[in-house]
């Protein structure tokens, strides 16, 4: 399980720039939930996972994991128990080697690295199933560079790279926002995919309303660095975006306004 | 035809600098394309290990392990550069030519003057100019090419190790080495120690070459090894893919450099403005591939610049 407990960040504090990105975050995550989190832009959604994640330190409040304080731990020491995909293809992948050796070192996440071979005959074969299944050719291409892959392809390697340790968590910062909507579609299918085989707890920020009801089990919307909406369970499979938006406006106080989160709405 | 002679004859000593300095370019290769980080520490820790080498081997050290100390002095001044820019948040760049001018010092301090000269008839030495022609295990062109091929061997090894693999994701993408649990940190200061160790030992090796270590001789040593980096790239680069062949490439590229250079002095080129031509040659190389980006993305295909559009 996932536990957070009042967490605020600011960035630039004291500043002209100041800006509160949360304002104490409140987050219980039981085994098997699949979260998905949608909001406006600033609403601090992408700041939440990054908190989770440890790319900055948080100014109050405790992150556990299974147990585990990662409050204080440094990003690299929490990728442990994380698995993350990035908005931007290129983030998650290391496009100057190759496919395998991408999997290699996330097969190795959370694992001493010592000077035994980077990559073995035994894990070349895996790979290769697994690619099988993602049904994008790239089972034939193991030896490419990943940045000769399309950016489809390097979601779909990276969400594989993510899950190949069985994380405790899996973090989707707006993973298919990049991608043409037919890639984006085949995207998410493998992430519901992978993540119902593997039973992740997962946290997904989409602008998509509609797949933000239609996938997993639980819905959050954020504003201004607050949780202002949670559905889940028999409410959140009945949910209209209507219903959403009238929800979001009933404990904020305020319109939805997000240009890109209601042009794909329609 | 008499130039031409010149130059066979300066052909095995251009060859046997151009191996020691292609050991050095293989550090510049680790921090430059691996790391992606652009190191200034070599020209003093180049220095360092001819330093060390000469004073070790004046006071009656073992040859091989006189090598294997300016390694090590060599990985010291790298941990210098790399705690200054991780632990400090000092740019890299910034970081290395600090290193460097402390070692300037410090070279000083080792020998005690600006040099100090072994004379290859007094002392025992691995390698020098003046066997350049002799048909021996003791000819540069022989050791140094075997310390070279096995230095190359032992790199490929390390690089395809758990270990290096994280080394090389450091340099390709720091946020997904993160995220997959690498201490990018730690990598970073990894990679720019053993880029100088190798630079150092190249060091030692050409002080022993040239009779004498100075602390001026790693002055534009950074340049040597990006030449040799570009050259070995721009030559090799489309027929070589295996990494243990881009390690040789870079060495090549070294060797050519020198070939080159001894050509152009043949010529009758002023000395003095070498170090200028090698400057210059860097420049370019470095700005074509920038300017290639640049034309492909001003010349869309079908359209010229200027090109009204009625619609």
């Amino acid at each position: 399980m996932l536990d957070i407990k009042n967490v605020k960040k600011t960035f630039n504090p004291g500043t002209i720039n100041e800006k509160k990105a949360l304002n104490g975050i409140d987050l219980h995550l039981d085994e098997g939930e699949f979260v998905t989190v949608i909001g406006g832009n600033g609403a601090g959604k992408s700041t939440m996972l990054n908190m989770i994640a440890g790319v900055y330190p948080v100014d109050c409040g405790s992150i556990v994991i299974d147990g585990i304080d990662v409050t204080r731990l440094p990003e690299y020491k929490r990728a442990k128990y994380l698995g993350r995909v990035f908005q931007d293809p290129m983030t998650g992948t290391a496009a100057d080697m190759q496919i395998e050796e991408n999997l290699a070192l996330a097969a190795r996440r959370g694992k001493r690295r010592t000077l035994r071979s980077g990559i073995t005959k035994k894990e070349r074969a895996e790979y290769k199933e697994l690619l099988k299944v993602l049904d994008l050719g790239l089972e034939d291409r193991l030896t490419a560079k990943v940045g000769l892959l399309s950016g489809g392809q390097r979601q779909a390697l990276t969400l594989l790279m993510a899950t190949l340790n069985k994380p405790k968590l899996l973090l989707l910062d707006e993973h298919t926002a990049a991608l043409d909507p037919k890639t984006a579609k085949k995207v998410l299918d493998i992430t519901e995919e992978i993540v119902e085989k593997n039973n992740l707890k997962t946290i997904m920020i989409t602008h998509n309303m509609a797949d933000a009801i239609r996938v997993g089990n639980r819905l959050i919307m954020m504003h201004e660095g607050r949780i202002v909406v949670d559905v889940k369970g028999e409410e959140k499979k009945k949910l209209t975006i209507e219903e959403l938006l009238q929800m979001f406006e009933a404990s904020s106080g305020s319109q939805f306004t997000s240009d890109k989160v209601m042009l794909s709405a329609k | 035809m008499e130039i031409l002679t010149q130059l066979l004859n300066a052909l095995p000593g251009s060859v046997s600098q151009g191996l020691i300095w292609g050991i050095m370019a293989i550090g510049v290769y680790i921090t430059y394309r691996l790391l992606d980080i652009p190191d200034l520490t070599v020209d003093g820790s180049f220095a360092t290990g001819g330093a060390v080498a000469v004073m070790l081997i004046l006071n009656g050290c073992n040859l091989w392990l006189a090598m294997f100390l300016s390694f090590i002095a060599g990985l010291l001044a790298g941990a210098v550069t790399g705690l200054l820019h991780t632990l400090m948040g000092i740019p890299p760049i910034l970081a290395g030519i600090l290193t460097q001018l402390s070692l300037y010092s410090i070279n000083l301090k080792i020998m005690g003057k600006a040099n100090q000269s072994v004379n290859v008839n007094q002392t025992d030495l691995l390698v020098s100019l003046r066997w350049v022609k002799e048909f021996a295990f003791h000819n540069p062109l022989v050791t140094v090419g075997i310390v070279l091929l096995i230095l190359i061997a032992f790199l490929y090894w390390f690089f395809g190790t758990e270990m290096g693999c994280a080394l090389r994701a450091t340099g390709s993408n720091l946020n997904m080495s993160r995220a997959q649990g690498i201490n990018t940190n730690f990598n970073k200061v990894l990679g720019i120690m053993l880029s100088n160790g190798l630079v150092a030992f190249s060091g030692a090796f050409l002080a022993q070459y040239q009779g004498f270590a100075d602390v001026k001789m790693g002055q534009g040593a950074i340049v040597i090894g990006l030449a040799a980096v570009i050259i070995g790239e721009a030559l090799f680069g489309k027929i070589f893919r295996n990494f243990a062949l881009r390690l040789l490439s870079v060495a090549l590229g070294s060797i050519i450099y020198y070939i080159v250079i001894q050509a152009v002095i043949t010529l009758g080129f002023d000395a003095n403005l070498l170090k200028l031509l090698s400057a210059t040659i860097v420049a370019i190389f470095l700005a074509v591939p920038y300017w290639k980006s640049k034309y492909n993305e001003n010349h869309i295909k079908g359209s010229k610049k200027g090109d009204r559009i009625n619609a």
